[in-house]
């Protein structure tokens, strides 16, 4: 599903080079939900947008569902980001002015499909968020937990098969959390694969494998509750 | 995706209604200065009678004093005839398919029922003007050639006129009192407005109604009403013949002279003829400057009136930078506005939308802020125009804004704007949508 190897990312500006990542081997197979720990300024989130297609790499190789999206220009990227790619962020980023609806329909807009198909996907991924009933109300009406099952909605409305989640319950309680990680649960049962940026140990401990980042190198290794997934290819985590 | 695209505009323009305000007033008050001074330009240079202006020409004899500077072109002539060279002219079996001899003059018009008199402007003519200058007529006709030989009392009136005395009536066969005498109605002229009002241009009547009423040269001459236009005179008239027999055998130039003349062969040739006749004027002593005569066709002939005035060009070039500063304002105000919503552009970068979809969605909303900003623009125009027409007599027509016009003013605002955002929306199109995900 995702395969990274020897991946760099370095910062550059007149008087700095900051290294985000350093050749970092990461292997993720379909269907996995794996949690992305480590410290701030480790390069977690630079993974995450890598693997997104957000940002480029400064060397290495990126395989996504086999094929190398390294050299890819922005149009065929965004052409990626959009079929496979579902983003959940820890502020919602959810548009103010759009109704939970129209922010769910964000991402189909680009897909090209039919104001029929886009309704009803719009009211399906509503509906599995338990939000059925406020297509119209905007995200200034609803509580925290509820936008992020609106952005849950938005990430899943265009059926992607590769979630990414970059701390998903940072700005929830710990009660709107448990739902919230209950729902990915559930996705990531239906077959989506799900890679988790977090903080929080516990919620590190739900997912089935973890990748733990350190200073721009994926250093450990967890197997966490599937002993069969075992893919996690890291030389970094050998030096170390 | 368009509709979509101008769904979010409407959205952002509602989400910043203050910085989407400066915009355009930025914009309309630049549209609304340049379309001013443009509708002016444009007017005052437009082709008053299109389908003939390379066929009707002005005609201009050089009779003036011989100490004078010597001439280089027409404009260095004056624009205007004497009488008898007028009237030779007309008599003479020249190579024109028409020709009309003309001047303004002025007599108080007497109403049939209890309205006051009033003074109104008279141009007096021939019968050939009618045709030659295409003038539509709402009832009846021109009078006949006829009747300026027989110096009769008939008068052709304009629209405004007839609604004025007759209700709008047909009031063909109707008699209208001039001072003291009575004139038999041939015909009403429908609207009739060239712009500028080519048959008599010199600066201050360029932009001045047509006459509302017209009668015979000559009819006009009996009476005898003076000429109301310029009247330029540089030798003394005979001081012993009566005032208006001295007056029409002076050298003071105060008629018009126009003649139609359909092919160039046929302008050479009557250019021909008038080298001949001021050549036998010569020889009885007039004309005493070097052989100057000219035929100007209408765009030539507002060329030599100077009728767009040098003002008027630097007024469009004036207006037309502080469009240019306007746009530049505005591009910094897009910029403010664009980066200020740099966030949701990230987030829709990372739902797919790739830096084509971001610039387009921009840059629709660029064009909606042009389409108000034109409107604007357009509604400050008229005001300007307004403004125009208090500010300056003879400029009542120029005061319009045609479909052309208004759709012009739109155009420009709309492309004004893209041009002004194509930076800003480029800048957005291109932010790297990973470091602002986080801070939105």
């Amino acid at each position: 599903m995702l395969k990274m190897s020897n991946i760099s990312k370095v910062y550059r500006t007149e008087l700095v080079e900051t290294h985000a990542l350093r050749e970092l081997d990461v292997h993720i197979e379909e269907g996995e939900f794996v949690a992305v720990t480590g410290p701030s300024g480790s390069g977690k989130t630079t993974f995450l947008n890598i693997a997104g297609l957000l940002e480029s790499t400064s060397s290495g190789t990126y395989l996504l569902d086999g094929e190398d999206v390294s050299q890819l220009n922005d149009r065929q990227r965004s052409q990626i980001r959009n079929q496979k790619v579902g983003f959940i962020f820890q502020s919602f980023n959810l548009i103010p002015d759009l109704n939970l609806a129209d922010n769910v329909d964000v991402p189909l807009r680009y897909r090209g499909w039919s104001g029929v198909e886009r309704r009803r996907a719009v009211g399906d991924m509503l509906d599995l968020v338990g939000l059925g009933s406020r297509q119209n109300y905007l995200p200034s009406q609803l509580s925290g937990g509820q936008q992020q099952r609106v952005a849950i909605a938005r990430a899943l409305a265009g059926k992607p098969r590769f979630l990414l989640a970059d701390e998903p319950t940072g700005n929830l309680d710990s009660e709107m959390a448990g739902v919230v990680m209950k729902l990915l649960e559930s996705i990531n049962e239906e077959g989506t694969t799900i890679v988790m940026v977090t903080h929080d140990p516990d919620l590190a401990r739900r997912a089935r494998r973890n990748i733990h980042i350190l200073d721009g190198r994926a250093s450990d290794v967890v197997a966490a509750i599937s002993p069969n997934v075992t893919s996690l290819q890291s030389r970094e985590a050998a030096r170390v | 995706m368009f509709s979509y695209y101008v769904k979010l505009a409407v959205a952002s323009i509602r989400r910043t209604p203050v910085l989407s305000g400066l915009m355009v007033l930025a914009l309309g008050l630049g549209i609304g200065a340049f379309m001013t001074t443009f509708t002016v330009y444009y007017l005052m240079s437009g082709d008053p009678i299109p389908h003939k202006s390379s066929v009707l020409y002005a005609v201009q004899l050089d009779n003036w004093d011989p100490n004078d500077p010597p001439t280089e072109s027409a404009s260095d002539v004056q624009p205007q005839l004497t009488y008898r060279d007028g009237q030779n002219l007309m008599n003479a079996d020249t190579p024109a398919t028409l020709q009309a001899q003309m001047y303004a003059t002025n007599a108080v018009v007497v109403p049939e029922g209890d309205e006051p008199p009033f003074d109104e402007g008279i141009r007096a003519t021939y019968q050939a003007f009618f045709e030659m200058f295409d003038v539509p007529f709402l009832y009846g006709q021109p009078w006949e050639s006829s009747d300026d030989e027989d110096h009769a009392n008939v008068a052709v009136i304009g629209r405004e006129m007839n609604d004025r005395l007759f209700n709008g009536e047909n009031s063909v066969g109707r008699s209208i009192r001039l001072d003291d005498n009575f004139f038999k109605i041939t015909g009403v002229i429908d609207d009739w407005q060239p712009m500028p009002r080519f048959y008599h241009s010199d600066w201050s009547r360029a932009f001045a109604d047509t006459e509302q009423i017209f009668i015979p040269f000559a009819r006009a001459l009996d009476e005898p009403m003076g000429p109301s236009g310029n009247t330029n005179c540089w030798k003394p008239w005979d001081e012993s013949l009566p005032v208006m027999e001295a007056f029409k055998q002076s050298e003071c130039v105060w008629t018009q002279f126009w003649a139609q003349l359909d092919t160039p062969e046929q302008a050479a040739s009557y250019k021909d003829y008038l080298d001949n006749y001021v050549r036998d004027q010569k020889e009885i002593g007039r004309f005493e400057r070097p052989l100057n005569t000219f035929i100007s066709n209408v765009p030539e002939w507002m060329e030599v009136n100077n009728v767009v005035r040098n003002d008027n060009r630097v007024l469009v070039r004036l207006s037309f930078l502080f469009l240019l500063v306007c746009v530049l304002n505005t591009v910094g105000l897009l910029l403010a506005k664009f980066l200020g919503k740099s966030g949701e552009v990230a987030l829709r970068r990372a739902m797919g939308a790739s830096r084509g979809a971001v610039f387009s969605q921009n840059l629709v909303e660029v064009g909606m802020i042009g389409v108000l900003g034109g409107i604007a623009g357009t509604g400050l125009a008229w005001l300007g125009l307004k403004a125009v027409e208090s500010l300056y007599r003879g400029y009542q027509h120029l005061v319009q804004l045609d479909p052309l016009m208004l759709t012009s003013a739109i155009g420009l605002a709309t492309l004004s704007a893209i041009l002004a955002g194509l930076y800003p929306v480029w800048r957005v199109s291109r932010l790297a949508p990973a470091g602002l995900l986080k801070t939105q």
